[in-house]
């Protein structure tokens, strides 16, 4: 048991209460047994693992090389005094303030072609979260001809202002999601605010979510 | 005819590098899918598109 603030608020059994009782119990345990991995711990994975870890999946892999920086605030899901520590840490450690029953596992890594198998091996769902067009490109690339069981959820233009309906989530290949507007790229005089980029992530962790319960697995 | 992205276009015979060069593709930000599968970047030169091919080019822009 974690030592609640509020008199054993935190204990296990009413944390699990507190998914919402209205879904049927097999929902919440399809979600516990999930394994989800989540690379690239930015604007998008910060905010799909907190969605995920809120509505319960059960293992979460955070993967990210990058430390928190004062910049990053914008949009991330990360405070203050994280400033300087590594992602996949400080994200942890949010995540355990909404639900420290799940199994969370980090990895400090950049992620290249020659580690991809080795690292999101056992994952049936990989989000692509990154930020670099070539990074977002290279990890579906790899995961969808290394990884033959694994499906890919990825974040694909979510920058600036723009019209929040133009975010869509489309199943552009038999194992490959890809959400966002497809189109707004970031560069000069075009940056990331936090309502789109949550929007993209939210497509993101909308679709695990069915992909875990659409499941016979 | 060959399927790009959902549209017809009259490319058999055609080398793939050199169509998604002239079609101004960066290779670096694209997944390339022939025919539902996913094609190495280093094979590209030595694929010449054929007729009924269906081919999906999915172009990443930054922002994460």
């Amino acid at each position: 048991m974690i030592q609640g603030i509020n008199g054993g608020v935190s204990d296990k059994e009413t944390l699990d209460k507190a998914f919402d009782a209205r879904f049927p119990s097999e929902i919440k345990d399809k979600l516990n047994k999930a394994r989800v991995a989540i690379a690239g711990l930015g604007g998008l994975g910060s905010n799909i693992a907190m969605m995920l870890a809120r509505s319960g999946v059960g293992h979460l892999l955070l993967v990210d090389f990058d430390v928190v920086d004062v910049t990053n605030l914008n949009r991330q899901a990360y405070l203050i005094p994280q400033v300087g520590r590594p992602k996949p840490q400080a994200l942890k450690e949010l995540l355990c303030q909404i639900n420290p029953y799940l199994e969370y596992e980090t990895v400090s890594l950049k992620v290249t072609p020659e580690n991809v198998a080795d690292i999101f091996a056992g994952y049936g769902i990989v989000c692509e979260a990154f930020d670099a067009a070539e990074q977002k490109a290279m990890l579906v690339q790899e995961v969808l001809t290394k990884l033959p069981e694994a499906v890919v959820v990825s974040g694909n233009g979510m920058a600036g202002y723009g019209d929040s309906n133009i975010i869509q989530t489309r199943q552009l290949m038999r194992r490959l999601y890809v959400c966002g507007d497809g189109s707004t790229d970031i560069g000069d005089g075009m940056g990331l605010m936090s309502p789109r980029v949550t929007i993209c992530a939210a497509h993101q962790a909308n679709k695990v979510i069915q992909l875990i319960l659409n499941s016979d697995k | 005819m060959v399927t790009v992205n959902g549209e017809q276009k009259d490319i058999a015979g055609s080398n793939l590098y050199t169509f998604l060069k002239e079609e101004g593709y960066e290779l670096s930000r694209v997944v390339i899918e022939l025919n539902l599968d996913i094609i190495p970047k280093e094979e590209l030169e030595n694929i010449t598109i054929k007729d009924e091919d269906v081919i999906e080019v999915l172009r990443f822009v930054g922002g994460g």
